[in-house]
């Protein structure tokens, strides 16, 4: 018999404006010893599914159909105390963010032994005792000492170890992740993976990991279940579903996922988005206004920007006294150099100071030490706003997080008109309108969009109006701080494909940042990997991803998570 | 412009406004309020600035309902023959724009130094906070105290009484722009780091244009609130400073003065002429008070 059955589940969110129903006839089991995956991207309805198991639907979410079967008894539905009695007990939950499902102020091991005593009946010193078996078992080294810390003594992976430990400490049957490795480095999201996979297999709990990351899948899962708008379209073996899927929307979102082990020229587009699908229509960079005089410095270099020794520090302890100051060194001695019309590619795992680099280039942070030179010109030695201005309009940013990065209390054509109006980049109003209309036309919005604010926007649609404000100032270099890492595969696929067609047609010259070697790859001419603040190896980008020179690139490349059956 | 009106009224603004009833109880009131005592000359019954209209004889009459009760005097009288309905309305109308102003004066200071305080960090930052840290420490009611009593000194005789009300706001807004202050620069710290402010810096924007295009609407929302509440509160501070003998003059009552004056007779039976005063202070304090609860949360889109 299933160890958890689900039966035409069916949630809805009642609001005034109608019902809205998130997920209807999802249908499945989990065996013990099983990893069911549940994939889908953003508003698939997939931590849904896990609330309503849990009876924890956020209000005013109900359940008006459907069956939940823990070993064969129902237990939808159930009063509060009774449904108290499994969470925790029978079903265990980890979360995606290690760092708030732990309590800051208390110790582990104050968190496990309260968790374990109320769980099952134990003295302390027995709850003690099981405590450090488990972060035994997780991988935590010296439990008897670590279990006195608190969570931020942790790293975030060791974090996730602890909540691991959490969620087993009851002896629980099924255990729910959701997006248990999505806020980790992919290093450490391997040894989650691998301590997951290890732990179901010796203790034969069942477990159900949700996730929008097909690598995980891939690592990970027994069978797939794939939802699309809260349907369930597809459900199978792993190999069977990546390998070979039946449904058009898997088989599209499985192409959409950048290939590790190729480079190809464009990104398979999924067929099934509603968002913007305009095939881009190349302009003509001698005519348009993108193209007009970009005070392009007569410099003569093959390169348009190198940076020389380039170190940050942070302050970390503050003193009246030079000598008493403590700095953190988040950037040292980097130098590299970008020729033009090249994207060259800055990666690394989070925390290596890859953003720090960008930020200093385009002079949100002043460097502590080193020059820049753009076009010729060191950035480091002007002194006027004036002249910095000049160069800054030759270089804009795209970042990563679509939902911080625009202005939600301007219009969408305010916010790309900005630039235009504040470096006097058209002579007339009017004229400033049309080129702002014809720039969100350009980034596949259509001009309509001007009129609205940002938050009637998705993900992708936001990032594609960041894209349209930092082409407003004619730039020639274009810095990407991860422009695709808050997305889903679909969404990024169109956004790189976007950003690749407007680096070739504006002969744009482009650092791009990114932690997903995938992306890297598909998208760079050239890779710089750091860590730790330096800068370990240079090369092409195809040369680093065949033959890796040093210990650590090759190491990262290992731990690229393969599609199987691909 | 139509556009826009209609878009509100589909909203969740308008539609959690329309689906609480103390909400549109509450919002009633003041309107009504403000109309009534924005327009007393015509509302109420009587001019109390028109000696011509009071006569001693109707002294300390009692509400209509009582015995030597009049219709004409639907609340009473007070000593001097005064009608007490038409002293609340025009004592509101002192009340109202003594609390708008001061809130107002103490707004434009609070939002500025916090902003400052806020996107510059470091000595200017921590100057900035222990002036207001410091401040904060006394009550709010002995800094208007202090700030009344310096700037009467300075000013003659004569001009006082013309001057008390606009005294009354320089002190109040000088005693409340902290609570504005503190919000904002929390506020900024959190907005200052967000990706769109880089995006400005990367354009190249200065720091000025930064502050107050781009950061100044992301942190009004908290600061709207605070003002509802403070209205009422800059209400009662003015009424206190009345009752206390140094606000506006008798001549010109205000809430608070009216309530003082009735204070003297509370004991020997004429209890309307203090307690009708309190008891409008009191509604409108309330009122305005829930549509700023209810504002805070409308605008919180977590809430919603």
């Amino acid at each position: 018999m299933a160890l958890l059955e689900v039966r035409d589940m069916q949630v809805e969110f009642p609001s005034r404006r109608g019902s809205v129903t998130a997920i209807r006839n999802v249908n499945f089991e989990l065996a013990s010893g099983e990893i069911l995956g549940i994939v889908g991207e953003s508003g698939a309805g997939k931590s849904t599914i896990a609330n309503a198991i849990l009876g924890l639907l956020e209000p005013p979410g109900i359940m008006p159909r459907g069956r939940v079967l823990l070993d064969g008894k129902p237990i939808e539905n159930l009063p509060i105390e009774k449904m108290r009695q499994i969470r925790g007990k029978r079903i265990g939950m980890i979360f995606q963010d290690p760092l708030t499902s732990l309590n800051p102020l208390q110790t582990i091991e104050q968190q496990l032994v309260e968790t374990i005593r109320i769980h099952l009946d134990l003295n302390e010193a027995d709850a003690r005792t099981r405590a450090i078996n488990m972060l035994e078992q997780v991988g935590i080294p010296e439990p008897e000492v670590r279990i006195r810390h608190y969570p931020h003594q942790f790293s975030g992976g060791m974090r996730q170890r602890v909540v691991i430990a959490l969620s087993l400490c009851a002896e629980p049957e099924v255990i729910l992740a959701d997006e248990p490795t999505t806020a980790l480095d992919v290093s450490i999201q391997a040894q989650i993976l691998d301590l997951m996979r290890r732990l179901v297999r010796e203790t034969g709990v069942g477990m159900i990991i949700i996730t929008h990351d097909m690598g995980v899948i891939s690592e990970t899962c027994d069978r797939v279940m794939v939802m699309y708008r809260g349907d369930v379209v597809e459900t199978g073996p792993t190999r069977k579903i990546l390998g070979n899927p039946d449904h058009p929307y898997t088989r599209s979102l499985i192409s959409a996922v950048p290939r590790p082990d190729k480079r190809m020229d464009r990104f398979p587009l999924v067929e099934y988005i509603e968002e913007a699908q305009i095939a881009h229509r190349p302009l003509d960079i001698r005519t348009h206004w993108l193209g007009q005089s970009r005070d392009f410095g007569a410099a003569n270099s093959e390169f348009l920007v190198s940076v020389r020794n380039l170190e940050m520090r942070f302050v970390t302890v503050r003193s009246l006294f030079r000598s008493k100051r403590r700095y953190l060194r988040a950037v040292d001695d980097v130098s590299f150099d970008i020729r033009k019309g090249e994207v060259f590619g800055l990666v690394g795992e989070s925390g290596s100071g890859k953003s720090t680099v960008a930020r200093m280039i385009c002079g949100i942070y002043r460097p502590f030490a080193g020059q820049m030179i753009f076009d010729g010109t060191d950035l480091t030695s002007l002194k006027s706003l004036r002249q910095v201005n000049r160069h800054r309009r030759q270089m804009q940013m795209i970042f990563q997080d679509p939902f911080s990065s625009l202005n939600g209390r301007m219009r969408v054509a305010d916010i790309v008109a900005e630039p235009i109006r504040f470096h006097r980049l058209a002579a007339s109003n009017d004229e400033v309108k049309s080129i702002v209309a014809d720039l969100l036309d350009h980034v596949g919005l259509g001009a309509a969009a001007g009129k609205k604010f940002p938050h009637e926007f998705s993900g992708g649609q936001r990032q594609r109006i960041s894209i349209a404000r930092a082409l407003a100032t004619r730039p020639r270099f274009l810095i990407c701080d991860e422009p695709t890492s808050a997305l889903d595969v679909s969404i990024q696929a169109q956004i790189l494909n976007l950003l690749k067609d407007l680096q070739e047609e504006l002969a744009l010259t482009m650092l791009f940042i990114s932690h997903d070697l995938p992306v890297i790859r598909q998208i760079c001419d050239r890779v710089a990997v750091m860590r730790d603040g330096k800068l370990v190896e240079i090369a092409d980008t195809e040369t680093l991803f065949e033959n890796p020179r040093t210990k650590y690139s090759k190491h990262l490349l290992d731990l690229m998570p393969r599609l199987g059956g691909t | 412009m139509i556009d826009s009106l209609r878009r509100f009224f589909a909203g969740d603004l308008w539609w959690s406004f329309r689906s609480s009833p103390i909400v549109v109880l509450a919002a009633m009131t003041t309107v009504s309020m403000v109309f009534a005592s924005v327009f007393a000359n015509f509302v109420a019954p009587y001019d109390i600035f028109d000696l011509t209209q009071f006569n001693l004889m109707d002294g300390l009459k009692p509400p209509f309902w009582m015995e030597r009760g009049e219709i004409g005097f639907l609340l009473g009288t007070d000593d001097q023959g005064r009608d007490v309905l038409s002293t609340i309305l025009y004592g509101s109308r002192v009340s109202l724009t003594v609390g708008f102003f001061s809130v107002i004066f103490a707004m434009l200071i609070g939002i500025f130094v916090g902003l400052v305080a806020g996107y510059s960090g470091g000595w200017i930052d921590a100057v900035l906070m222990r002036i207001a840290d410091v401040q904060l420490s006394f009550p709010a009611i002995l800094i208007a105290l202090l700030v009344d009593g310096i700037i009467s000194g300075l000013l003659p005789d004569q001009a006082q009484g013309e001057l008390a009300i606009y005294v009354l706001i320089a002190a109040i807004s000088l005693s409340f722009w902290v609570q504005y202050a503190r919000t904002v620069r929390s506020s900024t710290m959190v907005e200052r780091t967000k990706e769109y402010v880089q995006a400005a810096q990367v354009i190249g924007l200065p720091k000025p244009l930064i502050l107050f295009r781009h950061i100044l609407p992301n942190v009004m929302g908290p600061v709207l609130v605070i003002a509802t509440i403070q209205l009422a509160l800059a209400i009662i501070t003015e009424a206190t400073l009345s009752f206390l003998g140094v606000g506006v003059p008798p001549t010109s009552p205000s809430l608070g003065t009216l309530i003082r004056v009735g204070n003297d007779y509370l004991f020997s039976g004429e209890w309307w002429i203090t307690v009708f005063p309190g008891l409008a202070l009191v509604i409108l304090v309330l009122a305005v008070n829930i549509l700023g609860d209810w504002l805070r949360d409308a605008l919180n889109p977590k809430l919603r």
